[in-house]
């Protein structure tokens, strides 16, 4: 009776995950999306927490099951609740390092069950283990190990406390490091006995090292797809756990993030014009970088905060196109007081999203709409690429890679061919930029050297809040 | 090749599962607007946290004198639970604020 419940608690669990899912995909249903998937999860984990049977026996240990689940609640919700927007990134980061390492243990945990029940029963010379159980206990350590250890160091990378870093024979080391990973799972799951067991440990430490090594490398701007990969490979994770225990939900699961986060990160690098290897592979700044940068040299002319005010109150048009600069300095507030002054006084304003914009896709959607900024001002790439011809004033607000002109005309450029907002095409370009430093692509940008660029120094709030008030006295 | 077919037919209500959920995934998501890439991704991310579940598995089995499974099994309960709770108040967090403001 019970086993029955249970299975259709999973059902329904796996039901409301690809609803979900599908509700996620649209604007309109997307929260109520979310909250059907949280019921359906909430129900499969109570489902299983009260129902499951082993063996005809009950579950125990409820007190510490109990306690775990009160803690990780409670500082889970804390942490989402507190998080700043701008933040929003790296926590999603390390939410899903949390469940790598949640798939690891559960392999762990395993492993080390067979070999003391081995042990216990005085069967020393084998460990009483299938091989298809094996395989999906190494694949859960490694896959899971490989998550955590990447979305801790792309969760470093976002808050900048880690820094690129890279060494001679990197992708060497990389490639020997996880054919080494293979070949010992390989051997201990057709080979396994009392004598090798501690090399279980060894395939765990070396898949930790490989996902560090494997992150590290990567440029800051791709770790939102870096982010998307590692997430889908926890999906993975998860769905060895439901292979061990023929566990559907777990199985639905897993698969389907793995399956839709993968495509997810494809969509990413579509909207970023570049293969997935290449991401990966993190030849960005490295060894292209070097010969495209000489190209670009000169002067940049910096504008005072009234001459901006004059030019942007007196223009017809004003396009904002806001990046990481405006996220991390929380400016998203004021900008949207800036857009209101300046259509009080009859200019017309919008803003030009690049989609990969700040540090996620979508990112500057999302911190525009906590700031109230109406839906129909936000223009995508293309809509905006046909108006910039048009417009007077176009105010960069800590944007780089995304208005390079290189990405068009210099094949040398590690972003060449890279989709751009392409600002240069209108009358002014006012540039709020906290310094002439690179930006996260680590190479010089062409268009803050353009006459008809002036650049506008300062933290994007502290600038934008002088030039509100400036306008307010135009 | 026995073994290998052996295992085919024993799993294959598995592997069923498994070839239409990649499809189903990927299908499901294929027309997203990039304005949701984020919050989709934060939902994905909550979502596999269901590995939650082979976690409470593990601690529930574990024998009351196995202290590292019940350890490590009682971390893993709390790293599940953190991405759950965390990944769709995170998610709910971003998407409240798509919601139409007039």
């Amino acid at each position: 009776m019970e086993i029955s419940l249970l299975s259709i608690c999973y059902l329904i669990g796996s039901v409301t995950f690809i609803i979900g899912l599908k509700m996620l995909s649209h604007p309109e249903t997307a929260r109520k999306g979310n909250l059907i998937a949280a019921g359906g999860m909430s129900l499969a984990i109570f489902g299983t927490i009260f129902l499951y049977k082993d063996g005809g026996e009950g579950l125990h240990n409820y007190g510490w099951i109990f306690a775990a689940l009160v803690i990780g609640t409670l500082v889970g919700t804390v942490a989402a609740k507190k998080v700043k927007m701008t933040a929003m990134p790296e926590m999603v980061s390390l939410f899903n390092g949390m469940g790598g390492a949640c798939a690891a243990l559960i392999s762990v945990i395993e492993f080390q069950h067979y070999f003391r029940v081995s042990g216990i029963h005085g069967d020393q010379a084998t460990v009483g283990i299938a091989i298809g159980t094996l395989l999906t206990i190494f694949a859960g350590v490694i896959i899971g190990s490989i998550s955590f250890a990447g979305s801790i160091i792309a969760w470093g990378k976002l808050n900048g406390s880690i820094k690129d870093f890279s060494f001679k024979g990197q992708q060497i080391t990389n490639i020997v490091l996880f054919v080494g990973i293979l070949v010992v799972s390989g051997y201990l799951i057709t080979n396994i006995d009392f004598t090798n067991l501690y090399l279980f440990y060894f395939v765990l430490v070396a898949a930790l090292v490989y996902g560090v090594l494997f992150v590290l490398p990567i440029g800051g701007a791709d770790m939102p797809v870096v982010i998307s990969l590692l997430n889908s490979f926890t999906g993975v994770a998860a769905a060895c756990g439901g292979f061990l225990y023929n566990n559907q939900v777990m199985l639905t699961g897993g698969i389907l993030v793995g399956a839709a986060g993968t495509l997810l990160t494809i969509l990413m690098c579509k909207a970023m014009n570049r293969s997935l290897l290449n991401v990966l592979i993190g030849s960005f700044g490295g060894n292209a970088a070097g010969n495209s940068q000489q190209a670009v040299q000169g002067n940049f002319k910096e504008i005072s905060v009234s001459d901006a005010a004059v030019c942007m109150a007196y223009a017809h048009k004003v396009i904002i196109v806001p990046g990481y600069g405006l996220a991390v300095a929380q400016a998203q507030h004021v900008c949207h007081e800036l857009e209101k002054l300046l259509t009080d006084k009859g200019v017309e304003v919008s803003y030009a999203i690049h989609p990969v914009a700040g540090r996620m896709p979508g990112h500057m959607n999302v911190l525009l709409a906590e700031a109230d900024v109406n839906y129909d001002k936000l223009q995508e790439m293309e809509q905006a690429n046909d108006q910039f011809k048009n417009t007077d004033v176009v105010l960069v607000l800590g944007a780089n890679d995304v208005v390079n002109p290189a990405a068009k005309n210099d094949p040398a450029s590690p972003i060449y061919g890279m989709p751009i907002l392409e600002v240069e095409l209108a009358k002014t370009v006012i540039v709020n930029k906290r310094s002439m430093k690179p930006g996260y692509a680590g190479i010089e940008n062409a268009l803050f050297f353009q006459p008809k660029t002036s650049m506008l120094f300062g933290d994007a709030k502290a600038a934008l809040q002088k030039l509100v008030a400036e306008i307010k006295t135009v | 090749m026995q073994t290998i077919l052996d295992w085919i037919s024993a799993h294959n209500a598995i592997i069923y599962i498994v070839i239409l959920m990649i499809f189903l995934g990927i299908e499901v998501i294929s027309r997203v607007p990039s304005v949701l890439h984020t919050p989709l991704m934060s939902g994905a991310n909550a979502i596999h946290g269901v590995v939650i579940i082979g976690a409470i598995i593990v601690m529930g089995r574990a024998e009351s004198d196995n202290y590292v499974a019940l350890i490590l099994g009682f971390l893993a309960v709390i790293l599940g639970t953190l991405n759950v709770v965390g990944g769709f108040v995170v998610t709910d967090r971003m998407l409240e604020m798509f919601k139409k403001k007039k």
